[in-house]
């Protein structure tokens, strides 16, 4: 019975474990109840994808009412993959905050930030697993909201007005996904994304399914914070509490990268979208673009953790650059780099959120000596850093091989070349950090510094670990992206 | 002539979203950035009940007699879309008065400019 | 379907199980020390045991994962991969022995950090040595630059510093910019990267096409240290003496070069590589580099380097032979791994042994020290007579091989080079011991004493290899010639 049900678990169990955990009130009680919501969250998410593999795509109406009246939820290779590392992310984050928020907010505001975590991952989840246009809006702005409000518990005051920026960004692109898909219900009469795919065709060429593209794309560009859409990042990321950057560093982004997948490939489809729209050259320029000059940014960042926000709105230029192709290949590349990126910019923030435990900082500054006084925390960074430059061994290299693949196939080698120097750029940046932490002397107070606490430590080791894994044993990630892209670009049969 | 008259509700529409938009961009206050963001999230609900009506028809209430009835599912799908705009509204009004404790302005420059220095 | 021998991965990781002892020991410097030795031991007896199966005629191989379809990392030891290890192997034995005198006679610090950084480049050279195709190759390529990085910034000197931004800055750069492009546009045309006699991209695209990927390879191959992508070889001079003999005779050149060969012969093939426009290209540039590298040596008072930069020019030699592409050259490029290796390895002990005993770094301070450390001296003799490529001493056999490439390529001009390299070599090598033995000693150096005890040691073996290279260079010759004539 639980098998039947899987798709819609995977939303309610932390959607419910919301206001239950509000219920519980006291910090002690509730990060407890917390990560054991989350934890059933990825088992709920491992089932669904062992599912999929198995019988193919799953078809959940909800409430029984079936589509394309219903709500549907609609379970592919291409979503149980992103809801995987979603919750599972959620998951080891969510352990590790049960030391960090103690540490970074005031009593009285834990309760509500793991309230907040819990809604953020329902809406991601429910982003994921929907089959209807409109409840991707609605669940995209329920995970919006509670981003919003955990970034804004952030200790600096600056996290205000950057929750404020990105609450402003964040509506306008979220309104602009909710006018396309009004456009395109008044063409179609259907919000469910099957039904949209088969009658999207005979209304096509029509002024308001052009309009209706273009709103969705920006509004969903907003959100993925693609070059030049990603003024709300930096500051998000840089002011929010560890948690909250390391959790939506490597979820939000990835789940709007998904929500672009879908609607381009499986609703309007590879050939309007590539085709009849320009999307595929203008995501290509915006993408190097990307990849180019944000990294560049990173490298003069005396904030580190803006440095690596920096070099997250460079990633995505990766992930675009391979979809831009609109081909399989390019397809699989950005779907394996949000999977690894998402687990080497997960580490990387972790280890940022360890050294402010013990610093309260994350300013340069704080960097000299680290090698010595927090070695592990350290070494962390170093192997995500070399993750995010691409060294092989690490999950990054080869996301940035099968991209460079697709480039070629294309016959596009100067984007190979690009993908290329991003890499460089980000050895640069990494190497400002190790050249601080093992070639300097830590200051006086700094050298009193003991390595992070173990609750810590231990999920930072094992995400970092788990970006060296996947650069060695690739079954899972290739094997499941090269099918989920074929499913996306196939469309709906 | 008949595309003007005709498609007045799409020129309303256009027009408080071109409106709302404007202000969220052009005005340095974060209450006028609030109100303008609401302004073109109400355009939104305006146009798609607006696209809901049919002509003749009546108002989607299961009445005897009547057979020719108005598209509920907008309407429906508004409730949704308004009860988000007043939690993000909630939230950016609650934002604003933390801001204003912090920084004693709710103007963006001023903020800016403290930014900077500090 | 192919045995796993297991020999393989146990080789390259017996040097990573010592680091890993090696930082447990960490300040108790005899049992560390004892750990070093011992592992070199039985890794250079477990080589041993395997050179035995490759003059058979066996090539054995160890798959470990497949990461991307289709391209595994997998170990394929063939003879030239073998050749390679033997001389990583023996050296490391012998650059230990040396390291332990130099270490403790200059009273270095972090030598914990030393030693285990050395392993692990050891390890990472021998993983190249043992590569079965040219995805692994890079792999071990970049642990190599990444493992060498705190060896050359070891001092920890904002010097220190510079030296490994240039370092990691052009081995990084050339690996990623030119090196994993040229391999990833091989892959997309050959649609494998394993080595295959022949060259893999044979007859897959036009000679302009492959022309630039042959570019790519040998600028992309940084350490190689082909111009003008060589800088990083002088500026590591910053490191121990010990990084610089290890690294700069053996493990970090060798790896760049020796990946030139096996490009040469198994990626883009010999046949089709004397048939490239490209490689009149290089031949031009590595011309060039090996005169060019050999006039500044000359004008270095350094003793390092002057030292580099004639590494640089002798790598250009194995260069020369990879492009030449015969079977002459190909051998004598190979050979010349081995005798450059041990010849230069002497220069450097030497280098170092005077810098301990006499503190001494720069040439104009060397008069008359050669009768206060006369073995030192001889052993710095026997080296660079190696290196001009003169009878008693190996590095004859090398330079006849490359001379005879250059005949049976038709290149009379490279064939100068060689010679006009050769004289140059003479001009900044033998000045060196000339003055040491018969200039007069300095006031201060009157009570200078030999070198450290293990120092000598080491010295002496490498010295008395290059003798016998000379005499039985047999073993070596047909490594070379099984890789080389199918």
């Amino acid at each position: 019975m639980i098998s039947a049900n899987l798709p819609a678990l995977q939303v309610i169990i932390p959607l419910l474990a919301a206001p239950l955990a509000f219920l519980l009130r006291k910090p002690r009680l509730v990060w407890p109840f917390a990560l054991l919501a989350t934890i059933l969250t990825v088992l709920t998410s491992i089932g669904l994808l062992q599912q999929v593999l198995d019988e193919g795509v799953i078809s959940y109406a909800m409430g029984g009412w079936s589509p394309p009246w219903g709500i549907e939820y609609r379970v592919d290779a291409a979503n149980a993959y992103v809801a995987l590392i979603v919750s599972a992310m959620g998951a080891i984050v969510m352990f590790y905050a049960g030391t960090s928020i103690r540490h970074e907010l005031p009593e009285h505001k834990q309760t509500l930030f793991h309230v907040a975590y819990l809604l953020c991952l329902a809406g991601l989840l429910g982003i994921t697993v929907t089959g209807d246009a409109f409840n991707v809006f609605v669940f995209l702005e329920v995970s919006s909201l509670s981003t919003y409000i955990m970034v804004s518990l952030g200790a600096n005051r600056r996290a205000l007005t950057a929750t404020f920026q990105y609450l402003i960004m964040g509506t306008l692109g979220a309104t602009f996904i909710l006018i396309g898909v009004g456009l395109m219900y008044v063409m179609t009469g259907t919000l469910n994304m099957v039904d949209l795919a088969q009658r999207l065709p005979e209304v096509a060429d029509s002024r308001t399914i052009y309009s209706a593209f273009a709103f969705v794309t920006v509004g969903v560009c907003l959100k993925l914070a693609l070059f030049p859409l990603h003024g709300w990042l930096p500051n998000a990321y840089a002011y929010a509490p560890s948690v909250a950057t390391a959790f939506v560093a490597s979820t939000a982004t990835k789940v709007a990268i998904y929500v672009l997948l879908r609607f381009v490939l499986t609703i309007f489809g590879v050939t309007f979208s590539f085709n009849t729209m320009p999307l595929g050259y203008i995501l290509m320029v915006l993408a190097v673009i990307a990849i180019l000059i944000p990294s560049t940014v990173a490298i003069y960042q005396s904030n580190v953790k803006r440095l690596f926000a920096y070099s997250s709105v460079g990633q995505v230029g990766y992930i675009i650059l391979g979809i831009s192709f609109g081909t399989v290949l390019g397809v699989s590349a950005g779907l394996l780099h949000i999977f690894n990126h998402a687990l080497t910019k997960g580490a990387l923030f972790l280890a940022l959120g360890c050294l402010y435990y013990r610093t309260g900082s994350v300013h340069l500054d704080a960097f000299r000596g680290l090698g010595k006084t927090m070695p592990w925390t350290m070494a962390a960074i170093v192997v995500g850093g070399l993750g995010l430059v691409g060294v092989p061994l690490t999950a990054g290299f080869i996301s940035k091989w099968y991209l460079v693949m697709a480039a070629l196939e294309q016959g596009y080698w100067p984007l190979a070349a690009v993908a290329l120097a991003g890499s460089l750029l980000a050895a640069i940046y990494l190497w400002k950090l190790v050249e601080l932490a093992y070639f300097q002397q830590p200051d006086s107070d700094a050298a009193q510094i003991r390595e992070a606490p173990l609750s810590l430590l231990v999920p930072t080791l094992l995400v970092t670990a788990s970006t060296i894994y996947f650069g060695i044993n690739t079954d899972l990630t290739v094997g499941v992206a090269t099918v989920a892209a074929e499913t996306l670009i196939g469309g709906v049969r | 002539m008949s595309t003007i008259l005709g498609l007045y509700n799409y020129w309303i529409v256009v027009l408080l979203m071109m409106t709302g938009f404007y202000i969220v961009i052009a005005h340095g206050n974060l209450i006028k950035k609030v109100i303008g963001l609401n302004i073109f999230q109400t355009s939104v609900i305006i146009m798609y009940i607006s696209m809901g009506k049919v002509r003749d028809g009546a108002p989607p209430i299961l009445t005897e007699g009547v057979t020719l009835f108005s598209n509920p599912l907008p309407h429906v799908l508004m409730l949704t879309a308004i009860v988000v705009g007043v939690a993000t509204t909630a939230l950016a009004l609650s934002l604003v008065v933390r801001i204003n404790e912090a920084y004693g302005s709710i103007e963006e420059e001023d903020i800016h400019t403290q930014e900077k220095s500090s | 379907m192919m045995e796993q021998h297991v020999l393989l991965p146990l080789i390259v990781a017996l040097p990573l199980l010592a680091a890993v002892l090696i930082r447990v020991i960490g300040d108790r410097p005899n049992p560390r020390e004892a750990v070093t030795l011992v592992t070199a031991t039985i890794v250079l007896a477990l080589l041993g045991l395997l050179a035995g199966d490759i003059y058979r005629g066996e090539q054995p191989s160890f798959t470990f994962a497949e990461p991307v379809p289709g391209l595994p990392i997998r170990f394929q030891v063939e003879p030239l991969g073998m050749l390679f290890a033997l001389v990583a192997g023996s050296l490391w034995l012998v650059t230990s022995i040396y390291a332990i005198g130099y270490m403790r006679g200059h009273h270095e610090q972090n030598q914990t950090r030393f030693f285990m950084c050395f392993a692990i480049a050891i390890a990472a050279t021998l993983a190249v040595s043992f590569s079965g195709n040219l995805f692994t190759l890079f792999v071990f390529y970049e642990v190599l630059t990444l493992s060498t990085y705190p060896l050359v910034t070891h001092a920890g000197t904002p010097e220190a510093k510079r030296a490994g931004r240039v370092y990691l800055g052009i081995l990084l750069g050339t690996s990623i910019g030119f090196f994993l492009f040229a391999i990833l546009w091989s892959w997309f045309l050959a649609g494998t990267l394993d080595f295959l006699p022949g060259g893999i991209l044979a007859g897959t695209g036009d000679s302009f096409l492959l022309s630039i990927i042959l570019l790519l390879f040998f600028f992309g191959v940084g350490k190689a240290a082909l111009m003008p992508f060589h800088r990083w070889l002088p500026a590591a001079m910053v490191a121990p003496t010990p990084v610089s003999a290890l690294l700069h005779a053996v493990a970090v050149v060798k790896a760049g070069v020796f990946s030139l060969l096996k490009v040469s012969l198994y990626i883009v093939g010999p046949e089709t590589l004397m048939a490239l426009p490209g490689r009149q290209i290089l031949l031009i540039v590595v011309a060039i580099s090996i005169l060019l590298a050999s006039l500044i040596a000359m004008r270095q008072d350094n003793l390092k380097k002057r030292l580099a930069y004639s590494t640089i020019s002798q790598l250009g030699y194995i260069t020369l032979g990879a492009l030449l592409a015969t079977s002459a050259g190909l051998i004598g490029g190979s050979l010349h791994i081995v005798m450059h290796a041990f010849a230069k390895i002497t220069l450097f002990f030497a280098a170092g042994a005077i810098l301990v005993a006499a503190h001494k770094s720069e040439i104009s301070q060397l008069d008359g020290l050669g009768r206060r450390m006369p073995l030192t001296f001889i052993a710095f003799t026997v080296g660079a007579v190696s290196i001009i490529g003169l009878p008693p001493f190996g590095g004859m056999w090398s330079k006849w091989y490359l001379a005879l490439g250059t005949l049976e390529a038709g290149e009379l001009l490279l064939l100068a080079t060689l010679m006009v390299s050769s004289l140059l070599n003479i001009a900044y090598l033998m000045p060196i011991p000339l003055r040491a033995f018969l200039g007069k000693t300095a006031e201060e150096d009157r009570h200078v004493g030999e070198a450290p005890l293990p120092c000598l040691i080491a010295m002496g073996v490498t010295s008395l290899a290059c003798l016998l290279l000379f005499f039985f260079p047999q073993p070596w010759y047909q490594l070379a010639s099984m890789a080389v004539l199918p």
